[in-house]
């Protein structure tokens, strides 16, 4: 019983650290259609700037939201360089992501940063509520209520944005270029726009895992976008059905069973080391899956 | 209103598949005009569509449009005034989105696009009435995908689009060719009625003479990308399918109707 709450506990905590991830991945992946390796370098940026400004005695609060924007402006950079130089956007992707690599060593200023004595988010939560009175520490439990309702606010602010003009335009883009330019749609405006809400939701991952480790290291978005991926593809086997809502649901609870296999794995004896295996095997079984699944239905 | 000069436009330049698609082709267009454009295949009919909606510049040659040059703007700068619908329904539409979404995005044709809800109850209401006048029974399915409408329903969806937000100019590029002829003949009453509550200045390109014949105000004949008849009023009205391939032949001086004129009777 308390293996199983233990399991679940740490599904809940690292799944919803993990699910804007999920989200940014879920813009570029499935919208977009093309895999953005920005990712790789945009997580741990978010991660990296969070960090920094932390143990340099900046509010939580805010040294989160700039390590949103640095994701951002990640985003836009491969949006650029994609749409003013006319680069492919995988190359495009690779290009900012190995730059960002030095730009993650620069901000931190070396490989590491530990943040066991900085403040956090959770932390000022629980600060805050014991103010009032409220019995709260800096556990699993309070990062569970703090980043679920985080993902409630952010899902729900990307549904409705998905559903406004803007929106409807950035979707289509991925979809069916052609068309949405012919209705006046600038589409180097709208991938920027695009990929600037993906790699900011995928920094504000980083650096909330950042906070929630107690550390930002310079090789933490090693295989992050595949960890993405996965968990947007688990979510689609599961859930299927195209509409926005489901679409945006399907990411988030996607992360949190791809967390909860890898709590299972290491739990059966696998280790640490294993993880990007793991990662890997997962991403193709949710691939195969609903493949091997149509070819035997229509035996 | 229109006014294409000399416009030259080559594919695959510099290598053996050379293909001139447009060879110093003139054409001037006046307000109201609905020209049905016919010709070989190979003619040039698509590439003029798509160098007037902006999809591809011409090599060389000016686009203006009520006197302004618009020759080097790019596609979405000139939607608010070009409507287009291509003969794939795919290309048109948006498969995995709502026929109101669909029509929502074709309602902000031109305009800046920003954080209010793209489909109100208003926007429904409005686009259920303009679904409602087609008559395919689509007025009841706003939130159906457009990927699971059929070829015609699609089409109709995608001439509302065209029109919804009333473009000067509608390029139809053989919009009825993968529709079945009962669907087609539907789908080209609908367009007819909306180029006349609308007064759209159109242009047609089909490779069936006696729709070319049948609609419009003028027919324009092309061939090696040039134009070798151009006729309006009442001698367009006197055409037959017979007079257009004895045309044919006398224009293009002897070259035979084989496979390659591809017209259908």
């Amino acid at each position: 019983m308390s293996q199983l709450h233990a399991l679940l506990t740490n599904m809940l905590e690292q799944g919803f650290l993990f699910s804007f991830l999920g989200l940014g991945v879920l813009l570029t992946f499935r919208f977009f259609r093309f895999p953005d390796l920005t990712a790789e370098g945009s997580y741990p940026l978010g991660g990296a700037v969070a960090a920094t400004l932390l143990v340099n005695g900046m509010n939580p609060f805010l040294a989160t939201a700039l390590a949103v924007l640095a994701g951002a402006a990640a985003g836009m950079a491969t949006a650029l360089v994609h749409t003013k130089l006319r680069i492919n956007n995988i190359i495009s992707g690779i290009i900012v992501m190995t730059a960002l690599y030095t730009v993650n060593l620069r901000v931190m200023g070396r490989a590491n940063i530990s943040l066991l004595s900085a403040s956090s988010i959770v932390g000022e939560v629980a600060t805050a509520l014991q103010r009032l009175g409220i019995p709260a520490r800096e556990d699993a439990l309070l990062t569970i209520v703090v980043t679920a309702v985080l993902i409630l606010f952010v899902g729900l602010a990307l549904i409705a944005f998905l559903h406004t003009d803007l929106g409807l335009a950035i979707r289509a883009t991925g979809e069916n270029e052609t068309m949405i330019r012919s209705l006046g749609v600038n589409t180097d405006t709208t991938k920027l726009i695009g990929l600037a809400i993906s790699n900011g939701a995928i920094a504000l991952s980083g650096a909330l895992v950042a906070q929630n480790h107690g550390f930002a290291d310079i090789g933490m978005g090693i295989g992050i976008l595949v960890t993405g991926a996965a968990a947007v593809l688990i979510g689609e086997a599961i859930f299927g059905d195209r509409s926005i809502e489901r679409w945006v649901i399907s990411a988030v609870v996607g992360v949190l069973i791809y967390r909860l296999l890898v709590a299972l794995a290491l739990r059966v004896g696998f280790e640490p080391v294993d993880l990007r295996l793991i990662t890997a095997a997962l991403l193709l079984g949710a691939l195969a899956v609903p493949q091997l699944r149509g070819r035997i239905l229509r035996r | 209103m229109l006014n294409l000069r000399h416009i030259v436009k080559t594919f695959l330049r510099g290598t053996p598949n050379q293909m001139t698609a447009l060879a110093e082709l003139s054409l001037e267009m006046r307000e109201g005009d609905f020209i049905t454009v016919i010709g070989s295949n190979g003619a040039g009919k698509s590439t003029l569509l798509r160098i007037i909606s902006g999809l591809i510049d011409p090599d060389s040659g000016r686009v203006e449009l009520d006197g302004r040059d618009i020759t080097r703007e790019p596609v979405w700068r000139r939607a608010a005034v070009v409507g287009r619908i291509a003969q794939d329904p795919q290309e048109s539409t948006c498969a995995v989105m709502t026929i109101a979404e669909n029509l929502a995005m074709a309602a902000k044709r031109g305009q800046p696009r920003g954080l209010r809800r793209a489909v109100t109850p208003a926007a429904a209401e409005r686009f259920r009435a303009a679904l409602a006048q087609v008559g395919l029974g689509l007025e009841g399915r706003l939130e159906t995908r457009v990927g699971t409408l059929s070829g015609g329903q699609r089409q109709a969806v995608a001439l509302l689009m065209a029109t919804l937000a009333h473009p000067r100019l509608l390029l139809l590029d053989e919009h009825l060719a993968n529709l079945d002829p009962k669907t087609g003949e539907a789908v080209m009453q609908m367009t007819a009625r909306l180029i006349e509550a609308n007064r759209l200045a159109t242009i047609m390109v089909t490779h069936n003479m006696q729709e070319a014949i049948r609609w419009g105000n003028r027919l324009v004949m092309m061939h090696e990308g040039r134009i070798i008849l151009d006729v309006e009023g009442a001698a367009k009205a006197a055409l037959t399918v017979q007079g257009l391939i004895d045309k044919f032949h006398e224009a293009s001086r002897g070259d035979l109707i084989d496979d390659r004129m591809l017209l259908t009777r």
